[in-house]
């Protein structure tokens, strides 16, 4: 009676930089455990943002690239063109792919890339100490918007699934979460899925995963979960938004 | 195959071919769209990769990427377009991924114009992106050279583990000459499982590559930078290449120039000697490392009073050329920034202006 | 088969969360810093652990494993390693 549990082979001994309570850790694990059942550790590049997660390199045992803020995408363009039996993924903060990197994540998704990306939104820039992200919410406050969000002036948080969903080009999109044990496990469902049309060569695929920030938002951790489920998930609603069966003819 | 008449565009994309390199990524400008339209058909011809980027910040890195796991890349652009990929060289450079740039320069600043300019040498030599760092610099006078000199930047990368970059000006991007290539001269590509990320199963290794720029511990960093470093001064002793011209007479002005605007002075300098008058040049083949030796020992010649910079640009080469020449001579330039290139007559005005004064 | 349930003190950071998830109020945060400087979480009534390992699916930094130890000296000796 009971499981048995252990660090997948995927993620490495180095403990994290990352926050008390910062989700990422959890949303590193998940991809580390697909990667182990997919049995691809061998044959994935990975590819780190410039953010709190630009030290993900330092967390799993596989190849591993850095890019620029905002450019992992092309970055992985580049590798998926040239090497196209390597499994790719980017892992990304809302800053680094919403902001300066949207460009390189729109024209990925509609080309139809077949690498996988991992967007962690927690509405907020982490690394550079809490600057408001496109993904902050109205009225929440940062070291940029002291007063709280005015949309009159900075417009709305971005939605970046439904954004994405509206492209022709079939894709996998989905949202998820980690702030429950039952979100988290919809949520690796979700990222095994997205590695798993890669694997097949399908489509692009995106898992944004809602994410937390406690630092920066001024909370515990615990408190963190209450605020995303309150605040940010009213807003970003989970589920998948696009898959390449519904989302028009399949990539060829 | 011997002698073809092509288009300098079209002659680079076919030589990068021929070098190995079967991966392009690109974005139009003028005046080089040619290359990404001859290997869009080309490519698929080869099994090779073509792919046109939404811009030139996403090519630099789409080239990153790539170089960054094993292949054998390159992309060609003009002046605003290296501009932006200025980031990602830097990058690029500092991760030690080789990998080959094309800049068929137009003229600047901003928007500037779609004429031949040579205005972009600070920014191949001295650096368009941040941090120190400096670029292996190749500049072809014709096609045909800029057919060699693509062939041999592949091996130069690879053999530096850092970026290339050709710099021709829009006339040798847009001009047609008779062209040879080597007989499919294909240069292997270097082995690189020591640090490409293509994949432990390929390198049948269970290390893990990591291609990474950042160094947060001061003296990594500088450790880092030192060791960059060690390579440009490598590249000083082991890759500078220049073509003396009628430095074998007595010539009362040395002319230094590279690119298009070094044959317009050939023909000026041919004319001048009918007249008697002797100017000799030293003609830069790379910018960086730039022949300061030949250009010192040239400044040395009894007869010579004078230097002059000719250039495309507002005078950028010529502080290189000063600094070379460590006030053996003045040094004055004579340049033209529209995009009409100057013509031999200019030259000849102010190579006699230049006699007169001094 | 016996399993057992550890708290690697050299990794807790103390966040909570998998006190926040365990079914069975099992765990707690401790009284004494470990020595990262934070008070770590640990199993303050270990009989009640079902060994559901909800707590590892919350735990960010991978710092609680749930491992079989078969025999018993296996286990003793775990215990006081």
């Amino acid at each position: 009676m009971g499981k048995t549990f252990k660090k997948p082979e995927a993620l490495s001994d180095q403990p994290t930089h990352y926050c008390p309570g910062c989700t990422h850790g959890i949303i590193h694990r998940l991809v580390a455990e697909v990667i182990d059942e997919l049995g691809i550790r061998g044959s994935t590049v990975g590819i780190a943002p410039v953010g709190c997660a630009v030290l993900a390199y330092n967390y799993f045992t596989f190849d591993f690239q850095e890019a620029a803020h905002g450019r992992a995408p092309a970055m992985a363009t580049g590798i998926k063109r040239v090497r196209p039996d390597l499994t790719v993924f980017t892992y990304q903060g809302d800053g680094d792919l919403a902001s300066i990197g949207m460009g390189e994540i729109i024209h990925a998704a509609n080309r139809g890339e077949k690498f996988t990306t991992i967007f962690v939104n927690n509405a907020v820039y982490g690394m550079t100490g809490g600057q408001m992200a496109p993904t902050t919410m109205p009225g929440q406050r940062t070291t940029t918007s002291p007063l709280g969000r005015k949309p009159l002036d900075v417009g709305m948080p971005v939605k970046m699934a439904e954004l994405l969903a509206a492209l022709e080009t079939p894709s996998y999109i989905a949202r998820q979460t980690v702030i429950k044990p039952k979100y988290v496990k919809k949520a690796k469902k979700s990222i095994k899925k997205a590695f798993e049309y890669q694997l097949e060569g399908r489509c692009f695929s995106l898992v944004e995963v809602v994410s937390t920030c406690p630092t920066n938002w001024g909370m515990t951790p615990v408190d963190a979960l209450k605020w995303t489920e309150d605040t940010l998930l009213p807003y970003y609603k989970l589920g998948e938004y696009k898959t390449p069966t519904n989302g028009g003819n399949d990539a060829k | 195959m011997g002698k073809v008449l092509m288009k300098g565009n079209e002659a680079i994309a076919e030589a990068a071919i021929r070098a190995g390199c079967l991966n392009y990524f690109a974005y139009p400008i003028t005046p080089q769209s040619e290359v990404a339209e001859y290997l869009a058909k080309r490519m698929p011809e080869v099994d090779g990769v073509f792919l046109q980027g939404e811009s030139e910040v996403a090519v630099g890195y789409m080239i990153f990427g790539a170089s960054a796991c094993g292949a054998r890349v390159m992309t060609t652009s003009s002046s605003p377009g290296v501009s932006l990929m200025g980031e990602a060289i830097s990058y690029i450079t500092a991760a030690q991924c080789p990998a080959v740039f094309v800049n068929i320069m137009r003229g600047g600043p901003g928007l500037g114009g779609i004429l031949p300019s040579q205005a972009d040498y600070f920014q191949a030599t001295k650096g368009g992106g941040h941090g120190d760092y400096r670029l292996l610099v190749m500049a072809p006078a014709s096609v045909q050279e800029a057919v060699e000199m693509m062939m041999e930047a592949f091996p130069l990368a690879e053999k530096y583990r850092n970026p290339v970059m050709l710099v021709g000006d829009g006339l040798i991007g847009q001009m047609m000459e008779p062209v040879e290539f080597p007989d499919n001269l294909s240069i292997p590509a270097t082995n690189k499982d020591a640090w490409a990320t293509n994949g432990m199963d390929t390198r049948k290794s269970d290390k893990r590559n990591l291609v990474k720029t950042l160094y947060l511990n001061p003296e990594e960093l500088n450790a880092h930078n030192l060791l960059l470093k060690a390579k440009y001064e490598r590249m000083k002793q082991e890759a500078v290449k220049y073509e003396p011209y009628n430095l074998d007479s007595a010539y009362q002005v040395l002319i230094v120039s590279y690119g298009t605007m070094s044959r317009v002075c050939k023909t000026a300098i041919d004319m001048l000697k009918d007249e008697g008058i002797e100017v000799g040049m030293v003609r830069p083949q790379t910018l960086f490392p730039f022949p300061e030796q030949a250009i010192f020992e040239a400044a040395a010649c009894e007869s010579c009073k004078v230097a002059l910079s000719v250039e495309m640009s507002m005078g950028q080469m010529i502080e290189d050329v000063e600094r070379c020449i460590k006030g053996r001579l003045p040094v004055k330039w004579h340049g033209k920034c529209g995009g009409d290139v100057p013509t031999p007559e200019e030259v000849i005005d102010a190579v006699k202006r230049l006699i007169a004064e001094y | 088969m016996k399993l057992k349930h550890t708290i690697d003190i050299n990794i807790c950071k103390g966040c909570g969360l998998c006190i926040t998830v365990c079914p069975k109020k099992v765990l707690e945060i401790a009284d004494k810093v470990s020595s990262k400087g934070y008070y770590p979480a640990y199993q303050a009534r270990s009989e009640d652990c079902i060994y559901c390992a909800i707590c590892c699916t919350m735990c960010p930094d991978v710092a609680i494993t749930i491992t079989e130890s078969a025999d018993e000296a296996a286990f003793k000796q775990e215990m006081e390693a």
